[in-house]
């Protein structure tokens, strides 16, 4: 067979794939958010224009879904980059023993978040829960997690506790790109840690600060799994956060249209996210980057 | 105080800190493992019993059924593992072979169009899957692929194609192409030549892609929660049911857990090479 002709024929089936179903499935999506549809009831598909997007836009409980991820986001972001930054700090050196504690690191984000929410629903529980308890113990009396004023910052806690390592993998993996020859040339300069840290460290590693706290974004704007098990998005919608909103609207609703309307425009809301967050923070593009280092 | 003891305080508090930072990581899944070898009476006790005898109780009650009131006899449980180990493996199997394909493609062609190409592909990947999982599931509903194997078996592979791709075409750019050349040289074709001279070069990377695609497989939970049905429960769904109930019977649901959550601690050990540089997408090399 021609090489020309072969190079193409072994991308095929996975182009196919993914445009059969991903890029086909989105397309059908985009018709149906200017339908008024159902899938619970036998009645055509009714054109309606832009009403379900005037809909949702004009649902104060969609702005509260908004603003609730947009809580969680600013909870676990910073939470995570610190941590993991931290982290990544203390196992910057070569220690007896790193390779258990970078294992055990790597578990939480090897397991389901399904699995984690069973869990900490177990570890948060009001009269048993271990939290509790250590909670009690150190004054902290009859707490309650569910609740709404706590209960998106537990949740944002889970989040912590599976993906902190991932920051801190990555930015460990940035600074140990730093050429020790640097810190050298800087020590015979006489320049203090604090001098190193800015003018060495973190130019080298800022790229990777930005793909990692860009991968993080985008996946906080789409946890669905820890929310479902644990809260329910309650006590009331105090949890429910966007991505368990559509599926409410989806599957429990049966806004077929509606809930098609408002994918899109979280879609788009991801889309213009990555692409400011890639300007902004990188000079040179992070696909290029992962291009390079791949 | 001189220079030597501040430098070995300094020492000692970063050891501290790394002990209590691994000892918070790993208390969560100690007390899960904990509590399913717990009697129940222990497993509710206040303060938290620390020491206990193990019991295997629970994890006969996985797959036993013995609860007061219930038909003693074998638990649905066997199914749902049965499904979650049957989809995973079949979806990667699959996976593997057309990323592959593909990868060693990008890796070794000039495409016209590449990087659009291979950006099309990881863009599948950033896509939330709550925005796709509603055509999706009006689309089998047309096609009868709702409680279908098939239908869940072709949504992992998707879910892991951008993946896949994406690692094998690391690996493959790592194998100097003269190997290629050199087997073509001897009267290999171009497949001959990719069969017998580079894919044993890069068995361990579809070793390591394929690891990851199965824990990815394996623990995904939207898609098989809203396009699977009673035959097709995966383990993941079979858990959520939990979901709303209030007396929840956790020494089976823990027992459960760690029988589900199991195969992966294992690999996690034994791959974590890999792992490392899977995760980040080989923004990490595997150290």
């Amino acid at each position: 067979m021609k090489e020309k002709n072969l190079k193409w024929i072994l991308i095929l089936p996975a182009v196919i794939i993914l445009l059969f179903l991903v890029f086909y499935p989105l397309l059908w999506s985009l018709g149906l958010s200017f339908y008024e549809y159902s899938t619970m009831i036998v009645r055509p598909p009714k054109f309606v224009g832009l009403q379900n997007f005037i809909d949702v836009i004009n649902d104060p409980t969609i702005w509260h879904n908004f603003k609730v991820t947009a809580y969680f986001l600013a909870v676990a972001l910073p939470l995570e980059f610190l941590l993991g930054f931290g982290i990544a700090l203390l196992l910057y050196e070569e220690f007896k023993g790193r390779r258990i504690v970078l294992t055990i690191l790597l578990i939480p984000m090897m397991l389901a978040p399904i699995a984690v929410g069973v869990f900490y629903r177990f570890i948060y529980d009001s009269t048993f829960g271990i939290f509790t308890y250590i909670l009690s113990q150190i004054g902290v009396k009859q707490f309650e997690w569910y609740t709404y004023k706590w209960v998106i910052p537990c949740v944002a806690l889970v989040d912590v506790w599976q993906w902190t390592p991932f920051m801190m993998l990555i930015l460990l993996a940035g600074l140990m790109a730093v050429p020790q020859y640097l810190y050298e040339a800087a020590s015979i300069d006489r320049a203090g840690w604090m001098m190193k840290f800015r003018y060495i460290t973190l130019p080298i590693i800022k790229p990777l600060v930005g793909i990692a706290v860009l991968f993080r974004t985008m996946d906080i704007l789409k946890v669905f799994d820890t929310v479902f098990i644990l809260t329910d998005g309650g006590p009331g919608n105090a949890s429910e956060l966007i991505s368990f909103r559509i599926y409410r609207e989806a599957f429990q609703y049966f806004h077929t249209g509606k809930a098609s309307a408002l994918s899109y425009i979280f879609l788009v809301i991801i889309i213009v996210l990555t692409n400011i967050y890639l300007r902004f923070l990188t000079r040179r593009p992070a696909e290029a980057r992962v291009t390079r280092e791949v | 105080m001189d220079r030597r003891t501040k430098r070995n305080i300094i020492k000692g508090v970063k050891y501290l800190l790394i002990a209590i930072v691994t000892a918070v990581w790993f208390f969560p899944v100690y007390w899960l493992i904990a509590t399913s070898l717990k009697t129940r009476l222990e497993m509710f006790a206040i303060p938290p019993k620390w020491l206990f005898n193990p019991v295997p109780d629970n994890f006969i009650d996985v797959f036993w059924e013995r609860r007061y009131g219930l038909t003693p006899g074998p638990t649905e449980f066997p199914k749902f593992l049965f499904n979650s180990f049957f989809i995973s493996l079949s979806s990667i199997g699959l996976v593997i072979l057309i990323g592959t394909l593909a990868a060693y493609s990008f890796s070794r062609f000039e495409l016209r169009g590449k990087n659009t190409w291979l950006f099309f592909i990881l863009s599948t990947r950033m896509l939330p899957p709550i925005a796709v999982v509603i055509p999706i599931y009006l689309m089998y509903q047309r096609l009868g692929l709702l409680n279908n194997y098939i239908g869940l078996i072709a949504l992992y592979i998707m879910f892991n194609m951008a993946f896949a791709v994406w690692m094998m075409k690391g690996f493959f750019d790592e194998i100097p192409r003269e190997l290629d050349e050199a087997a073509m040289v001897d009267g290999y074709s171009r497949m001959g030549a990719f069969r017998k001279a580079v894919l044993p070069q890069a068995l361990t990377g579809i070793a390591a892609t394929a690891v990851f695609c199965l824990i990815m497989a394996w623990n995904e939970f939207l898609f098989a929660y809203i396009l699977s049905g009673f035959d097709t429960r995966t383990v993941p769904v079979a858990l959520a049911r939990i979901r709303g109930e209030s007396g929840i019977n956790w020494g089976t649901i823990t027992a459960t857990e760690v029988i589900y959550i199991t195969p992966v601690i294992v690999f996690t050990f034994f791959l974590q090479k890999y792992l490392l540089r899977g995760i980040t997408f080989g923004t990490v090399k595997g150290r």
